[in-house]
């Protein structure tokens, strides 16, 4: 399935070429003639997406590096001569800073999708933990990258981040100073965030690569679930699938500029327009959207080391997915109660999301616990529950009978395109 | 592939996938702009004032050396028979023809940004066999009107845009 | 086509709908709220929560409006510049179009009326000298330091407090905001603030601030700034256009923003358009 090469050179120069170095052939049989199931639908594209993405996120971040100055007493000014001097500096800062954002989205649309549809189980679960890894990476990234205009949310962010170490035992306090390399975020931490920041996404970018050569040894799934068994159930990767993914990504730039241009700092916080203050910390401290569901689980332990080990739990138990459902029906098309407790699971993580963005008083407190404990129930007892319970639908013969026989008609609306 | 048989053929190339392809070209152009145009000065260099110098002190025969945008100016106070020297000079001997009257206001005042124009290094002053600049790298020698006489350089040293704005006062920029 | 994939197109066309219509609409809520704005005036005192003000520079085809620049600069100068710094924001910036659009020459009158700090000259000293248009905006006080030991407290310098200060809608309110363009929650906290001062007696008494507690006294009163071009001189007005020219001041590349992005997003609206007729014949050769 993961396409033999089929190039055969034009010219004599291609010739030369790939007889030296078989890279046109590896593109060719990678993103030509690749085939593709051809059930596939629009939840698909965030893959190309999310790589174009990552893209111009590095090439606008060379750019914004190219004038910013990883210095505490400087950096916050020259963010703001990037913003207001520099030639396009306002584009390119607006669009690296809700880029970040777009990714996230990305990100989230991608791995709930491939928990929807059981794109980790057997063969992909090493192309799962590769995407959990690019997921980490990312968050990381992000984070320092938030640091780097030196505002107050910048400040405190990386203050009470950087802190969630010093509740290891024993060695958490040497942590966190080594990380900050001082007795508190100062100059020598934005350094090696900028220093960070700059390599992270190009560690990224490696392990995309790993990624897409682990999805194209089995290939990818589809809605049904059912990897395909002959050439009737798929289509080449160029033009079908080009074409499909270039119109979504263009819906979705539609989007980012939606917030590039008319709402740029919808997605921040006006408190990171005050330069960093080592003295007075902001009154309501709260992270990047996309970090508010564990900040939710942090907050919702009553203790130090209990809060951040569940706050690394919620995200590294997204690792072990692939062993904790064991169902050999991989689409939630055909497992009518995991559908259910999909959708459940999802709205679990936006109550989390939107209870880590108030502050933690009341009600929100035990709203907190519960959504928590909800989180880890769902992987931890429902999942495993399901898979070895759950009376699952009778699954088509193969991609092209679902296609093209009655049943595809009948399917809701995520399962077919 | 049956797929790829239809890239050949000549449906293919129809107006609307030339005009989505051409569509698509104009748009990663548009997109590269603000890419290359980052890199040049920004409104701060740009808007870099002017300086303004006190030329009172510099003794006849001195040069002060000052900075204009980020570059080296000479300010050089000319004796008498250096400027009776360089405007002897018969044009045809001069790699870069110009008279010593087109480069100066005032005859003793000579104002010149100091960088060779071969390479970008700073000439020294009062040196060479013009007793006028030489420059250290490659050896290019200026009379003391930074007229270009021997060496690698093809032109001679710029004159920035200055003006007295009185008798003790320039202002360059 | 699918059940499936008529719904998802129904559903995109939708989402896509909405935010061509939220763009029609908050284009022209700008005019609508108009009216309600002088009765939130007179209200203010009632309600304390800061109202939503008809900023000419609000929604997706929003401009600065040039005079009210020029009138907030005079307050900036008058009446803000004695406290609050302003080191961001260059002399020169007063010159752009986009902004409050002086002449060159007014920027080198307005620029030398300012004493910037200079040198080392040759004798090794520092001095003062009139500003120039390359300068920034020179601050009133050496450090934050010197700006308490005078003030009892340190005022926040000027030139991104518009962006610094916000208004939070809360649910679902901020999930409108995004459709309808809101971006103006700092200006109206400033202009609310400015307005605040509710009780006569207590002059750091403001009904805005977080904490009612003011270290600022009132800084606007009735006929303080002598305006020129007939603009009414008083407290609500001065407060409108300070805002104003701060919320320039803030993001002074605003307009060139909201220019750019109606035409990428129209750009992007045909390439999609264009794709999808290509993606829709493609695929319509081949069941899927």
């Amino acid at each position: 399935m993961s396409g033999e090469s089929t190039y055969v050179p034009k010219n004599a120069v291609a010739k030369w070429f790939e007889s030296r170095l078989p890279v046109l052939g590896l593109a060719h049989s990678s993103f030509v003639v690749f085939p593709n199931p051809r059930n596939l639908n629009y939840w698909w594209t965030f893959g190309g997406i999310l790589a174009f993405l990552l893209v111009s996120q590095i090439i606008t971040g060379v750019v914004l590096a190219m004038h910013y100055t990883p210095e505490s007493t400087l950096a916050f000014d020259s963010v703001e001569r990037i913003m207001r001097d520099v030639n396009f500096g306002w584009l390119m800062r607006y669009w690296h800073a809700n880029g970040a954002s777009m990714f996230f989205i990305g990100l989230y649309v991608h791995i709930l999708r491939g928990m929807y549809y059981g794109s980790y189980k057997a063969p992909r679960e090493v192309l799962w933990l590769l995407g959990f890894i690019i997921y980490l990476l990312s968050m990381a990234t992000a984070f320092m990258g938030y640091v780097l205009p030196w505002g107050q949310m910048s400040f405190w962010g990386a203050t009470v981040i950087t802190s969630l170490f010093s509740a290891i035992p024993v060695v958490g306090d040497a942590i966190t100073t080594w990380l900050w390399g001082g007795y508190s975020v100062d100059n020598a931490t934005l350094n090696r965030f900028f220093a960070l920041h700059y390599l992270l996404p190009f560690m990224i970018v490696g392990v995309v690569g790993l990624h897409i050569w682990a999805l194209h040894v089995p290939g990818s799934n589809n809605p049904i679930g059912i990897e395909p068994k002959s050439a009737k159930d798929t289509l080449p990767f160029h033009p079908y699938f080009t074409v499909k993914d270039g119109f979504a990504l263009t819906l979705f730039l539609i989007f980012y500029a939606w917030f590039v241009f008319y709402i740029p700092n919808y997605l921040g916080h006006a408190d990171n327009y005050i330069e960093a203050n080592p003295l007075v910390t902001p009154p309501h401290i709260v992270p990047e959207w996309y970090y508010l569901p564990f900040y939710a689980i942090l907050r919702s332990v009553p203790s130090k080391l209990g809060g951040f080990l569940a706050m690394f739990g919620a995200v590294l138990i997204v690792a072990v997915l692939p062993w904790l459902d064991s169902s050999k029906v991989k689409s939630a098309v055909y497992r009518p109660l995991f559908r259910i407790f999909f959708w459940i699971f999802v709205v679990d993580a936006v109550l989390l999301g939107y209870i880590g963005s108030q502050p933690p008083e009341g009600g929100a407190v035990i709203a907190g616990r519960l959504l928590t404990a909800y989180y880890f129930i769902h992987f931890l007892v429902i999942l495993p529950l399901l898979s070895r319970f759950e009376p699952t639908r009778p699954l088509p013969a193969s991609i092209s009978d679902a296609v093209l026989g009655d049943s595809a008609k009948a399917e809701p609306a995520l399962a077919s395109h | 592939m049956a797929a790829t048989t239809t890239l050949e053929e000549p449906t293919r190339r129809d107006f609307l996938y030339i005009a989505t392809a051409a569509v698509g070209i104009v748009g990663a152009g548009a997109a590269v702009w603000p890419l290359i145009s980052q890199m040049s000065p920004d409104a701060s260099t740009l808007a870099a004032g002017s300086v303004e110098v006190d030329i009172s002190g510099i003794a006849v025969g001195q040069i002060l050396t000052v900075k204009w945008r980020g570059k080296p100016i000479f300010v050089s106070h000319r004796t008498p028979e250096e400027i009776a020297a360089v405007r002897a000079v018969p044009m045809n001997e001069l790699k870069d023809p110009a008279t010593d009257q087109s480069r100066v206001e005032k005859p003793e005042w000579l104002v010149v940004i100091g960088i060779c124009t071969h390479l970008g290094c700073v000439p020294l002053g009062n040196e060479g066999p013009y007793h006028g600049f030489f420059c250290p790298c490659h050896g290019s020698v200026y009379d003391p009107s930074g007229r270009i006489r021997q060496g690698p350089a093809p032109a001679n040293l710029v004159v920035p845009p200055y003006k007295f704005v009185s008798d003790a006062k320039i202002s360059i920029g | 086509m699918t059940l499936a994939s008529k719904f998802a197109a129904g559903a995109g066309a939708a989402f896509f709908g909405a935010l061509a219509l939220t763009f029609a609409v908050s284009a022209t809520s700008v005019r609508a709220e108009d009216k309600p704005a002088a009765a939130g005036e007179a209200a203010a005192e009632a309600h304390p929560h800061p109202h939503r003000q008809p900023w000419s520079f609000a929604g997706p085809f929003g401009k600065f409006d040039r005079a009210q620049l020029q009138r907030g600069y005079q307050v900036y100068k008058e009446v803000c510049s004695a406290c609050h710094s302003m080191r961001l924001v260059a002399f020169r910036d007063l010159e752009e179009n986009s902004g409050p659009a002086f002449s060159e020459s007014q920027v080198k009158a307005l620029a030398a009326t300012f004493k910037v700090k200079d040198g080392p000259n040759e004798a090794g000293e520092m001095f003062e000298r009139p500003g120039r248009p390359s300068d920034a905006f020179p601050s009133p006080f050496p450090n934050p330091q010197a700006a308490r030991a005078a003030l009892g407290a340190i005022p926040p310098d000027m030139s991104v407090l518009a962006k610094a200060r916000d208004l939070h809608s809360g649910f679902p309110g901020f999930v409108i905001d995004a459709f309808t363009q809101y971006q103006e929650g700092g200006p109206d906290y400033i202009y609310a603030l400015l307005n605040g001062y509710t009780k006569p007696d207590d002059p750091n008494f403001n009904a805005i601030f977080p904490g009612q507690h003011i270290a600022m006294p009132p800084p606007l009163s009735d006929g303080l700034v002598d305006y020129t071009d007939g603009a009414p001189k008083t407290t609500p007005q001065y407060a409108k256009d300070v805002t104003a020219f701060l919320m320039w001041a803030a993001e002074p590349k605003l307009e060139a923003r909201k220019s750019l992005g109606f035409a990428v997003i129209i750009y992007l609206a045909v390439f999609a358009g264009l794709l999808y007729t290509i993606k829709k014949r493609l695929w319509a050769k081949v069941p899927h």
